[in-house]
């Protein structure tokens, strides 16, 4: 334990105004929201001498709003809620699904849907699904509030693209247009809890009247710096009817997406593999 | 009086633990305490050209220790004095004390240590057992060499010409962390008289004792080692808390003060000891039908920068390399390399899981390349009363492997399952692989042939003036059930109720030296040491009370004070004395390597994820034959933690050393089996008693460990199809074994 509190100094807005003013007056504090991410470089002495926003209080950021056109889920929502919400079970189970994946039950209890984009780890859990209902996030600053797609986030490994002084505020997913006809959510570790992914997946699936592929979403993470959409199989089965044949040209195509390494959780082999494995199961079994 | 001894009594230390009042070291509030924190090295190999402290920063805050700060030795002293405390010149791993800095602030000294550079002249590292034994650099003069071990049975030449059928295999074993909760840490203070005291989490007291002496250059008599309450050990606090003391001391009598060092998770995982890696070579000869004629193994363990306890790691490990099993002609030729990386130590298991894990994953090779069943295997070549070993040990007494392996397979249904699993496998729609897999292990309790004569422990009980009754013996509670086990024999011995007897904190000022708190040997040698020790203070009870046995407590304290007349307590003390018939001959490595051994067998269901290759065990049956559960509660807790304990080595602990140095030193990816990894385990104790052992007991911590690993691999091929010859068992490499195959086909 190197961690050393006395010589950090903590802000505690209340309110999200303040969190923005805060922010906007101490630009370099390091914004904490479940701190679950934090702690370990805590622990590791990373954060003596610095500034720490603790948004924990931010009561109006930690509501989840049930709309005709989506759910504004507010940044500070836990895992836990996300896994037992009722109107998020019903019409975005994927989320549901991988926040139950998310460490284990302490993690997910503290650990927020807000703290989890804008840590950006290329392993996210809740990730692959954001990224299949095409969540929008909605971030404030002193200067204002805009919102950018979740695909314009994240900027890299552990980098996002919010401006300085802009805060997480909620994500929003707006509803599909109507219940896909399949879905998958997949996460793939060396444990069954507390365990960071090798490989993560979400998909969901359209097919028309006539069995052809209406739509496909399927992304992947842990296999590029980013969460990554698989473009080039969805594109590919567009519109054809699902077959061994036609599975497997998709599957042949994931590496136009991502790009999976060799580092100490795994090898660019498997992820690549697996993820294939994985993505063939869903469409062809 | 009802027997304690087989029966669940309330755990001695268990309200306190429960109830936080236990103190661990880093509880232990000491008046005027600062902290301590470790400068180490960061190059495997080179010279040490200096050390440039930052001028600018307050040192006089501080207290700094270098190696010219010791009085004594700068020598660990264990069986070879190659390690020093603190560098001075050569560096031999990435992970070695350079320097030491106290400071009243935790965080200031840490804060320190990143304004001390030391500059170094590097040189070409040795990092794997290959590169050490081709002697690439002479790091061990003058062949890297710790320790070279030869087993010979019989005649292998003429074994091999009487062979039906040859099979060979290479298994490798990685690291393993011990991963105790609570990390190492040691508090250290002098004394007004000049005593050097430490205080701190351990498993052997009198080793810290010896080494601190040796260091300070101290009288036995100036020197005094208490453990605190200490959070698990696994064999990772019995030879490093040694360092970690006289760097505590150092600290300490440069500052005058009391000096506590406690490492943090990285620390403690990166710089103490782990689990020898290994690479076990077998050629085994076996008729058609599966009778073994002859088994030729070589074992080869990376030991690190320093001897440690390798010779002695490794003895276990070539003892047990050829499993089991009875064969006329075997050799085992094993050595102890030297690398640089940090000293790999004692482990549960202490060498045996490494050979055994490639003795019974060969075992099943056979079985296959044969074509018979890998129960049919085993139950023709069994050890059993009358057999003779490896060492040609011939078993006189306890032999409990056939019992353990028949009781298994009937629990287990191990024949109707391998069945249902194969027939499961033949549907390609199912989306997992199943297999069942079996293993069987032996492991001797106690020191190694000689070694428990020339520890010549000593162990045990005072009367205190008020009755008091207290155990006398340096073994350590660290978890395991020590104290409560004591308790039992004691009581038991001297046939009075449980309650009635305290056992003494380990401190070398109280209690004589019990010897190490290792090996599976605390209860079979320790405990009877206590019980014998009993003997003679019920003896002495006996003149004093009417009827011979103290029925009240009052009695009790009546009894004492006529029993202690003017002194505050009487100590009865036995010695270990050596049965008869135990003869070892130490140059040859022959004889009766144990005492007795205690005998494990187990069979594990698997099912492999045909998308992912992701590995689950759905259950475990396992059966183990101690000669007596003591405490048959604790001794399935021993039992469930190792077992898990061995799945995580089969499965996932997977240590990652870059340069020598391990990368993943955290357990956020250092990866243990949470409870949800944990499978539903079916377990059952069978009792042969040993003519030596307290109450008939053997030892029982480390067999455990020693027999999930074969059985997982095994099962995995009888999933897969693929044989995964080396731990841990990762998705990964099943990936591989299928790819390779489809290269090649």
């Amino acid at each position: 334990m190197r961690g050393d509190s006395a010589s950090m100094k903590v802000l505690r807005p209340a309110t999200a105004d303040e969190a923005v003013r805060m922010y906007a007056r101490a630009p370099k504090a390091l914004p904490v929201a479940g701190g679950t991410d934090v702690m370990v470089l805590w622990n590791a002495g990373l954060l003596n001498g610095r500034v720490v926003l603790d948004l924990w209080g931010v009561e109006e950021w930690r509501k989840i709003r049930v709309r005709k056109d989506g759910i504004l889920i507010g940044a500070l929502a836990t895992h836990a809620r996300l896994r037992e919400h009722p109107a998020i079970r019903e019409k975005f189970p994927l989320l549901s699904e991988a926040c139950a994946t998310v460490g284990a039950e302490q993690i997910q209890n503290r650990g927020t849907i807000g703290g989890n984009v804008a840590n950006a780890s290329p392993a996210g859990d809740t990730f692959p699904a954001l990224a299949v209902y095409e969540a929008v996030v909605h971030v404030a600053s002193a200067k204002g509030r805009r919102t950018l797609p979740l695909s314009q986030v994240f900027a890299g490994v552990k980098k996002t693209a919010l401006a300085p002084g802009e805060l997480i505020e909620a994500i929003f997913l707006p509803m599909l247009p109507r219940r896909p006809d399949r879905r998958v959510f997949r996460k793939v570790g060396q444990r069954a809890a507390q365990t960071i992914s090798k490989t993560v997946g979400a998909a969901v699936l359209f097919l028309n009247k006539d069995g052809t592929v209406e739509e496909l979403r399927v992304a992947f993470g842990s296999v590029a710096p980013t969460v990554r959409r698989l473009r080039a199989a969805e594109d590919a089965l567009k519109g054809r009817l699902l077959t061994a044949a036609s599975a497997e040209e998709a599957c042949g195509l994931i590496e136009r997406d991502i790009s999976p390494i060799d580092d100490m959780r795994s090898t660019r082999e498997y992820r690549l593999r697996v993820t294939r494995n994985i993505l063939r199961a869903f469409l062809w079994s | 009086m009802t027997p304690a001894v087989g029966t669940n009594v309330l755990r001695k230390e268990g309200p306190e633990k429960l109830t936080g009042r236990a103190l661990y070291i880093d509880d232990h509030k000491l008046p005027g305490c600062l902290f301590g924190a470790t400068l180490r090295t960061t190059i495997p190999y080179g010279r040490l050209k200096r050390l440039v402290f930052d001028p600018a920063f307050p040192w006089k805050e501080c207290v700094v220790v270098t190696a010219k700060d010791i009085p004594g030795k700068n020598e660990v002293a264990l069986i070879e004095h190659d390690q020093p405390i603190l560098v001075d010149e050569i560096v031999r791993h990435p992970m070695e004390p350079i320097a030491l800095v106290a400071h009243k602030s935790r965080a200031r000294a840490y804060e320190a240590l990143k304004h001390i550079q030391a500059e170094y002249e590097p040189l070409d590292p040795v990092l794997t057992m290959e590169d050490s034994l081709a002697v690439k650099q002479a790091i061990f003069p003058p062949s890297n060499v710790f320790k070279d071990i030869l087993i010979q049975k019989g005649d292998l030449e003429s074994g091999f010409t009487q062979a039906e059928v040859v099979v060979e295999g290479e298994y490798r074993v990685p690291w393993q962390e011990q991963a105790y909760i609570e990390n190492n840490g040691m508090a250290a203070w002098v004394d007004k008289d000049g005593t050097i005291v430490v205080l701190g989490s351990m498993q052997c007291p009198y080793y810290v004792h010896k080494s601190l002496a040796y260091a300070f250059g101290k009288p036995a008599e100036k020197v005094r080692v208490i453990q605190a309450t200490t959070g698990g050990g696994f064999g990772g606090k019995e030879d490093y808390p040694s360092i970690l003391a006289a760097h505590a001391a150092l600290l300490a009598i440069k500052a005058k003060k009391p000096v506590k060092i406690i490492y943090d998770r990285p620390e403690d995982m990166a710089a103490t000891t782990k689990r020898h890696p290994a690479w076990i070579k077998h050629r085994t000869g076996v008729t058609r039908h599966g009778k073994l004629v002859v088994q030729d193994v070589e074992v080869v363990m990376d030991g690190g920068a320093y001897m440690t306890l390798s010779p002695v790691v490794l003895s276990r490990g070539a003892i047990h390399a050829a499993g089991p099993y009875e064969c006329p002609n075997v050799r085992i030729r094993a050595r102890a390399v030297a690398t640089n990386t940090p000293p790999n130590g004692a482990f549960r298991g202490f060498g045996a899981p490494q050979t055994l894990y490639a003795a019974e994953l060969h075992m099943a090779k056979i079985a296959h390349t044969l074509g018979v069943d890998p129960l049919t295997l085993r139950r023709i070549n069994v050890l059993k009363l009358g057999s003779s070993t490896a060492t040609s040990q011939v078993l006189r007494e306890s032999v409990g492997a056939e019992d353990v392996l028949e009781r298994c397979v009937v629990k287990s249904g191990y024949v109707k399952r391998r069945i249902e699993c194969a027939q499961h496998n033949r549907d390609p729609k199912s989306p997992a692989w199943k297999g069942v897999g079996l293993s069987l292990i032996y492991h001797g309790s106690g020191f190694t042939g000689a070694g428990e004569v020339m520890l010549a422990s000593q162990a045990g009980v005072a009367l205190d003036k008020d009755g008091r009754i207290r155990v006398l013996a340096a073994s350590t509670e660290i978890g395991q059930g020590t104290i409560t086990m004591f308790a039992q024999i004691a009581a038991d011995a001297l046939g009075l109720p449980v309650g009635w007897v305290d056992v003494e904190t380990p401190d070398t000022s109280k209690v004589p030296n019990s010897g190490p708190t290792v090996a599976s040997r605390t209860c079979m040698i320790v405990g009877e040491l206590v019980r014998r020790a009993c003997l003679d203070l019920k003896n002495d009870l006996a003149t004093v009370v009417k009827g011979g046995v103290p029925r009240s407590e009052k009695e009790l304290r009546r009894a004492a004070s006529a029993v202690c007349g003017k002194a505050p307590s009487k100590e009865y003390i036995a010695s270990y004395e050596k049965p008869r018939e135990i003869v070892w001959d130490d140059k040859a490595y022959r004889g009766d390597a144990y005492g007795a051994f205690g005998y494990a067998a187990i069979v594990v269901e698997v099912e492999v994820d045909k998308a992912t290759y992701e590995i689950k065990v759905d259950k475990v049956t396992s059966v183990f034959e101690i000669g007596k559960a003591v405490h048959p509660l604790l001794a399935e807790g021993q039992i469930i933690g190792g077992l898990a304990q061995g799945l995580g080595y089969s499965l996932m602990e997977d240590p990652v050393y870059r340069n020598g140095v391990m990368v993943n030193a955290q357990l956020t990816n250092y990866i243990l089996p949470t409870s949800l990894d944990t499978p539903p385990m079916d377990i059952e104790i069978l009792e042969k008693p040993y003519s030596h052992g307290p109450f008939g007991a053997k030892g029982l911590g480390e067999l455990p460990m020693d027999v999930p690993g074969p059985a997982v691999a095994a099962a995995v091929f009888h999933a897969t199809g693929r044989w995964i010859p080396e731990l841990p068992i990762l998705p990964e490499k099943i990936l591989k074994a299928f790819s390779h195959d489809q290269a090649k086909g």
